[in-house]
């Protein structure tokens, strides 16, 4: 029935990526990314793991080896960061369109310039809109279950989509923490072996990825909106299995003692732990405050993050990537508020930058978001930036 | 890291919850950094770095010149020093006013592993120092991580347990 082990996260979810039996590896060394492939190549060289591992030179080439593996029936899994997904970007966009269902997981690292190894969502935000169906991990556990469910959902006939598996750099990717390894028995009887629904074989010669003449794209692409669309019902079926199987339920959206919260504190990603251990310190002062959590980014649970926050009087909603729109509203803020727009009543909205290229958050920053989200009367405010020297 | 990481592979290898994790720069051998350990009997629900250490672990004693290891230190905690000097010596020359368990480790490490790296002999004054892991949750971990060295390195810890000097 696996085991309890102290590991660090991205060893971890290089194990999680070989208990799946991952058939192709094909990845290229990026900060703070390196640990997993590197572990990923150590069990594919030591014979650990039966699989192809592709070193290739570039990130660009990295996804476009998985296209071509993935469109051959291959399992296929990959990882990347920052820079490197920024130079994978363009191929990414393909895979989604191809619907080809490989796996990658990020450790999400900001963008350069400055030059900066450190964590933020830049190169999530980035990705957001690639088609991809996107998870958020919490912690280590998250993130090991993450994959398992990954490409369980993205191999699902109803979806046939990639899926990008999101974890904090170094806050996660580097953290040595426990973690419950299940074994490879269980992780079968979760996982079937991949099934293609069509690939390409030369007994049987289709072209993928053809040019889509302006009488046909419009088409393509309603498909493929349809299919994030319609992932949504797999995405929750699969965590329920998966909760049944392993006992660990996840849903879109996590929330923590939001029943009665009048603040509630909307987050992805790691420092949501934070954000509920601030909420417990709020409430020892009499401070009625929640967490949300965005544990689906694509497709987006709107319907997910409105039900628990509804009765709230304000929102603390926290962006961890500058978008430069010119304009008030940061990237999750603006989704959030898109939520709330079409209700007749709702909470208000308060957006701040935080934890900008690997600045800490404290319980703290998190105090003082609150005292500044309640004082605000729910008149509209710009975002502010939490933490910052002028 | 490596004391870091130990420390929290012995805590959990007990059925403890534990993190460690370093400071995230890009670390270099020889150069300073800093890594963090939490220690826990419940589940860990924090990702910031720790500001109040209950325990301050110093491998370097030359880092004492440059860092105010103290910094933040929690009423009652203690700070762990690989040191060639006495308690009174390291009050007067650095300042530090948290109570103090001293050991030299180097000359340890030196003799037991012949190498002046000091990650594991440091864990043994952890040991003597304070009861967050045991001797039997950090040989699975060190035997682990050390393979053949191993022995030579739960040797020195061993041997740091008996001469370190706490303070009462």
């Amino acid at each position: 029935m696996g085991k309890r082990i102290g590991v660090e996260v991205s060893i971890a979810a290089a194990e999680a990526a070989a208990l799946a039996d991952v058939d192709v590896i094909a990845a290229y060394p990026i900060t703070p990314q390196t640990h997993i492939v590197e572990h990923l190549s150590e069990l594919v060289a030591d014979g650990h793991l039966d699989a192809e591992f592709i070193p290739v030179e570039s990130e660009h080439s990295a996804m476009s080896c998985c296209i071509g593996s993935s469109a051959a029936g291959a399992r296929t899994f990959t990882a990347t960061s920052s820079q490197g997904y920024a130079l994978m970007s363009e191929i990414c966009y393909i895979a989604s369109s191809m619907r080809l269902p490989i796996v990658m997981t990020v450790a999400n690292r900001a963008l350069s310039a400055p030059i900066s190894i450190w964590n933020d969502h830049a190169d999530m935000m980035m990705s957001r809109d690639t088609g991809w169906i996107q998870t958020v991990a919490e912690n280590g556990q998250e993130v090991v279950d993450l994959i398992f469910h990954a490409f369980k959902v993205g191999e699902d006939h109803r979806v046939l989509l990639p899926v990008q598996v999101n974890l904090d750099g170094f806050i996660l990717s580097h953290m040595i923490e426990p973690i419950h390894m299940p074994d490879k028995a269980e992780v079968d009887a979760y996982l079937p072996p991949y099934k293609p629904a069509m690939r390409l074989d030369p007994a049987h010669p289709v072209s993928m990825g053809p040019v889509g003449m302006p009488d046909i794209y419009t088409e393509a692409k309603m498909a493929q909106d349809q299919a994030l669309r319609n992932s949504k019902a797999v995405i929750v079926e699969a965590w329920k299995e998966f909760g049944d199987k392993f006992g660990r339920y996840y849903k879109p959206v996590e929330t923590y003692k939001t029943e009665d919260a009048e603040t509630i504190i909307v987050s992805m990603g790691s420092i949501s732990e934070t954000a509920m251990t601030a909420a417990d310190a709020l409430r020892a002062k009499g401070k009625k405050v929640g967490v949300a959590r965005i544990r689906l980014w694509r497709p987006f649970p709107e319907a997910e993050l409105f039900e628990p926050v509804k009765g709230a009087k304000n929102l603390v909603v926290l962006d961890r990537a500058m978008n430069f729109s010119g304009g008030d509203t940061g990237i999750l803020g603006g989704e959030v508020k898109s939520v709330l727009f079409d209700q007749n009543h709702h909470p208000s909205l308060r957006n701040f930058f935080v934890g900008l290229g690997g600045r800490d958050i404290t319980v703290q920053n998190f105090e003082e978001m609150v005292e500044k989200a309640s004082a605000n009367g729910g008149k509209p405010v710009p975002y502010e930036i939490i933490n910052v020297r002028d | 890291m490596t004391s870091a990481e130990l420390t929290a592979l012995a805590a959990i290898e007990e059925g403890k919850y534990a993190q460690a994790f370093p400071s995230f720069g890009p670390e270099r051998r020889g150069a300073p950094v800093m890594a963090f350990v939490r220690v826990s009997d419940a589940p860990i629900r924090t990702r910031e770095k720790v500001y109040e250490p209950n325990i301050v672990v110093v491998l370097d004693p030359t880092l004492l010149k440059i860092v105010n290891v103290e910094a933040g230190l929690r009423d009652g905690g203690i700070v762990i020093l690989n040191t060639t000097k006495s308690v009174e010596e390291v009050r007067k020359e650095s300042g530090i006013k948290g109570r103090l368990a001293l050991v030299d480790a180097s000359k340890i490490a030196m003799e037991t592993m012949r190498v002046p790296i000091t990650n594991t002999t440091m864990l043994g004054a952890l040991l003597k120092a304070t009861g967050l892991i045991s001797m039997d949750g950090l040989r699975a971990p060190i035997e682990h991580r050390f393979g053949p060295i191993a022995e030579k390195n739960i040797k020195a810890c061993a041997r740091a347990f008996e001469e370190t000097v706490v303070e009462g």
